[in-house]
């Protein structure tokens, strides 16, 4: 990655960004979507966008998937 | 964190969780499995737990050289130095005169000094979205000025 591709990534915002408060409120819903294999993304680009680019929503989002694919290896 | 702390912490997030979760089960609409609903009560306490925990014991920090590692931090290559260093002055430049003071603020504790976003909610006593929205548009306002720079070659995402 090149100094411009640093600096782009450091500076981008996404239109589509719904912000944390949207993206959690239907953060469940997704993640069932994700560990179903259903396109989540494709439905929810706005929480898509929002948990590519905030860093303690992508952790919410990472660790609520693990614990439902965790539920799902036990059944 | 580990051991004794972090069962510590552990158990009063599933206490607050639990909680919440009778105060809200009403609320549950049947459009997730009800087991992820529930989890993501535990989840949200476990982030607000660690944010508050980071204030027992912050770093040290030295206020004036946490600029000179900003490149560091950004990933830009060290045998570029001066490049970098334009950059980060570019950057403070704008931070220092186009953002406001509650901008400046939140940026230079998030992007510069480097505390995690729950836990200067939890210091601010404001909402993690209200810190994030601060970011978002800060970040707006660097990408036009390294724009007209001549730093970033074009506008893309985000110019709205």
């Amino acid at each position: 990655m090149n100094e411009h591709e640093i600096l782009e990534r450091f500076v981008r915002t996404d239109p589509r960004d719904v912000g944390c408060d949207e993206a959690i409120a239907v953060l469940h819903v997704y993640v069932d979507m994700v560990a179903a294999g259903q396109d989540a993304t494709d439905r929810y680009p706005g929480v898509a966008a929002h948990l590519a680019a905030c860093g303690p929503c992508g952790e919410d989002f990472a660790g609520l998937l693990a614990a439902v694919k965790s539920q799902q290896d036990e059944t | 964190m580990t051991g004794p702390e972090l069962d510590d912490v552990a158990h009063q997030a599933a206490d607050d969780a639990m909680l919440a979760i009778l105060v809200k089960r009403a609320e549950f609409r049947g459009d997730s499995r009800f087991t992820t609903w529930a989890y993501k009560f535990v989840i949200l306490e476990v982030s607000a737990k660690l944010g508050r925990h980071y204030w027992r014991n912050p770093p040290v920090r030295l206020d004036a050289e946490q600029w000179n590692r900003l490149p560091d931090r950004l990933g830009l290559d060290p045998h570029q130095h001066a490049e970098a260093a334009c950059i980060v002055a570019e950057i403070r430049r704008v931070v220092d005169t186009e953002l406001t003071a509650h901008q400046r603020r939140v940026f230079t504790a998030i992007v510069v000094d480097g505390i995690p976003l729950n836990a200067l909610a939890v210091k601010l006593d404001l909402q993690r979205n209200a810190i994030y929205k601060v970011i978002f548009d800060a970040r707006r306002k660097i990408r036009r000025a390294l724009v007209a720079g001549g730093y970033l070659d074009e506008p893309g995402v985000g110019q709205r």
